[in-house]
């Protein structure tokens, strides 16, 4: 008998366990930073399905439009969320964007550089603008909002500076010409899967125009760097070290400071890390392009970081994801082109912006009481 | 080799004008805890931040292991084994309890400079820790904030012995607490000096420290009472040590006072 009630007391017991984990695993899927992100795309696509699923938005080359636009922020997006967790705002994204498109065309075209030279260049140039901004935050203890707000001043302003006391002008233009046999130059401006577009369009699966050649003509450089990025953020977050020394420094600084997390390095480094990812943006517009503008990259930082937001990124730090970032810069770039394709006006774009980003922040912030109640 | 795990001798230490500590001395050994109380403004805390390295100390000596010891900084601390389990106990709520367990000491695996953090390694340790204390963390990738405050001080505790601690000095490990997780708390603490840690407890209640203490030394503006036994040293004395006795008499004096004026 008593045998028998204990018997059915474990049962009861594993019961109450396996039912307990259930819960407790639906929690974790709830509690993922990225889910409000990937909630928001699904309806995005719901919606314009819906809408303007019969206007071209969704053939090949509307679908690689809306893409294009939204690696592009992707790329800037991505740092900005592993900078944000991190515990630190960068407000000079958009500024560097233009400063190191100046980098790349004026040493190629005024100083008579190989391309690839200018390239390198730039990229050195945002390593310093990074360290800079970070040794800056991190030295001083000043917020980084501060610090990088006047960042995005000076970077701005010296843009515009140098570039019109070297060319006279705001713009470098002649780039195109560069890009053909440079030995970097087509990590930045090649589109891929030329063959499978060519395939498809000689099917006639996709449109083609006049001449025959696909309207689509194949993958742009920027969605394989987004997906690149992604893949690569998303990995140093979730399976390294470094990933878990950039929550903590973010969660809690005295804290990660006292078990032994080099918060300044881990800090400094993000911020590197925002400016290359500007640098990388930048080399692919410009080269897109053809030439260089003194006022691109204008108002990406706070794009970058509503994406970052929407995607699931607390604004103090210590939570967040790099898949959440990019699924937010996909909300932001579909919507954008998407809404050319139907009869709302374009004015409305910014509307929405914001208003999903005031939602994105109340569901953040509602998990985020979730996540640190006690039981 | 002396009997005691770590000594402090004549520990002073001056800001500027200010006599922070004067001539303390105290030694724990292993396996034993000692209680250091004091009220708020005794210098705890800059004892503590000298016991682990955070400020040196301007006079006396601090001997780990019959040898004469400086600590530069918290790591030399913490290398020397003398592991420091603060107020705020470095855990970040949002975090899960693996990532927050090996936080900074994050185990690896992989070939050099494609190293992974090797998280199935971590989640097992940490789950197999809490258990062995009586936390069953049913996920250890669960936020740390879901946690009882007990339950995360058990956590910063069973850390800190984890990653080697032989000296565990805990900070007000029970001030925040309930009775009921603060009971948690001190049943694991003796457990850890059962196990062969040396622990310097430092609390300003009388009522946790008493039952779980060996020793005893209470600090007053800077400078220490004395170390006693317990078995010389009643609740009752050690309370009134602790209150400054002095000004408790004279509190009641006053009261008698006011009693007589009024009648």
């Amino acid at each position: 008998m008593s045998d028998k009630s204990k018997s059915i007391a474990n049962k009861n017991n594993i019961n109450q366990d396996e039912r307990l984990k259930k819960v407790s695993s639906l929690k974790v899927l709830l509690n993922r930073p990225e889910l409000g992100a990937l909630g928001g795309s699904i309806l995005v696509f719901i919606f314009f399905g819906i809408v303007a699923g019969d206007t071209g938005m969704f053939s090949a080359y509307g679908t690689l439009n809306f893409l294009d636009v939204s690696a592009n922020l992707g790329i800037i997006a991505i740092a900005a969320a592993m900078l944000m967790i991190g515990g630190e705002f960068d407000l000079s994204i958009g500024s560097m964007i233009g400063f190191a498109g100046i980098c790349i065309a004026i040493p190629a075209i005024y100083w008579g550089w190989p391309l690839w030279m200018s390239i390198i260049f730039a990229f050195c140039m945002a390593v310093l603008v990074g360290y800079f901004n970070g040794i800056l935050v991190v030295r001083t203890g000043l917020p980084s909002f501060i610090v990088t707000l006047a960042m995005l001043f000076i970077l701005r302003g010296l843009t515009l500076a140098i570039t019109r006391l070297i060319t006279g002008r705001t713009q470098v233009p002649g780039l195109r010409v560069l890009i053909e046999d440079d030995p970097i130059a087509w990590i930045f401006a090649t589109d891929t899967f030329k063959g499978l577009f060519n395939w498809l369009g000689s099917m006639n699966l996709i449109a083609l125009r006049t001449d025959g050649t696909p309207l689509a003509t194949g993958i742009p450089p920027s969605v394989l760097w987004f997906v690149g990025l992604t893949i690569l953020a998303t990995y140093i977050l979730m399976k390294t070290r470094y990933g878990n020394w950039i929550f903590a420094s973010g969660g809690d600084k005295n804290g990660a400071t006292n078990v032994g997390v080099p918060v300044g390095r881990v800090k400094i480094s993000l911020f590197i890390g925002t400016a290359v990812a500007s640098t990388i943006f930048a080399t692919i517009q410009v080269l897109d392009a053809g030439s260089a503008d003194t006022m691109r990259g204008t108002l990406k930082e706070l794009e970058a970081i509503a994406a970052a937001v929407v995607g699931g990124c607390l604004l103090t730090g210590g939570y967040g994801s790099a898949i959440g970032a990019a699924f937010g810069a996909l909300i932001f770039g579909t919507v954008s082109m998407g809404i050319f394709y139907t009869d709302i006006d374009t004015d409305w774009f910014k509307v929405f912006l914001g208003a999903m980003m005031l939602i994105a922040v109340i569901f953040n912030n509602y998990i985020r009481r979730k996540v640190t109640e006690s039981k | 080799m002396s009997e005691y795990l770590i000594e402090f001798n004549n520990i002073s230490k001056f800001f500027g004008k200010v006599i922070a500590l004067k001539d303390v001395t105290m030694k724990v050994k292993k396996g034993e805890i000692m209680c250091l109380l004091g009220d708020n403004g005794a210098g705890k805390s800059t004892l503590i931040k000298t016991l682990s390295g955070v400020h040196k100390p301007d006079e006396g000596m601090i001997i780990v292991e019959g040898k004469k010891t400086l600590f530069d900084s918290p790591k030399d601390a913490l290398d020397m084994g003398i592991a420091t389990v603060y107020q705020d106990l470095a855990l970040v709520p949002l975090m899960s309890v693996t990532r927050n367990f090996f936080m900074g000491r994050e185990p690896q695996k992989g070939i050099p400079f494609f190293k992974t953090f090797d998280i199935e390694k971590a989640n097992k340790v940490a789950a197999e820790r809490m258990g062995q204390i009586g936390i069953d963390v049913r996920d250890p990738s669960q936020a740390v904030g879901t946690m009882s405050g007990g339950e995360r001080q058990c956590l910063a505790i069973s850390r800190a012995i984890y990653f080697g601690a032989k000296v565990l000095i805990l900070d007000e490990p029970t001030s925040a607490l309930g009775v009921h997780q603060a009971s948690v708390v001190l049943k694991y603490i003796v457990k850890a000096a059962a196990d062969g840690l040396a622990v310097i407890l430092i609390t300003h209640n009388v009522h946790h420290a008493y039952p779980v203490g060996n020793s005893f030394t209470v600090l007053n503006r800077g400078k220490s009472l004395g170390t006693y036994e317990k078995k010389d040293l009643s609740r009752e004395k050690l309370l009134g040590m602790m209150a400054g006795g002095e000004e408790l008499d004279k509190l009641e004096i006053e009261l008698k006072e006011m009693n007589r004026i009024n009648n």
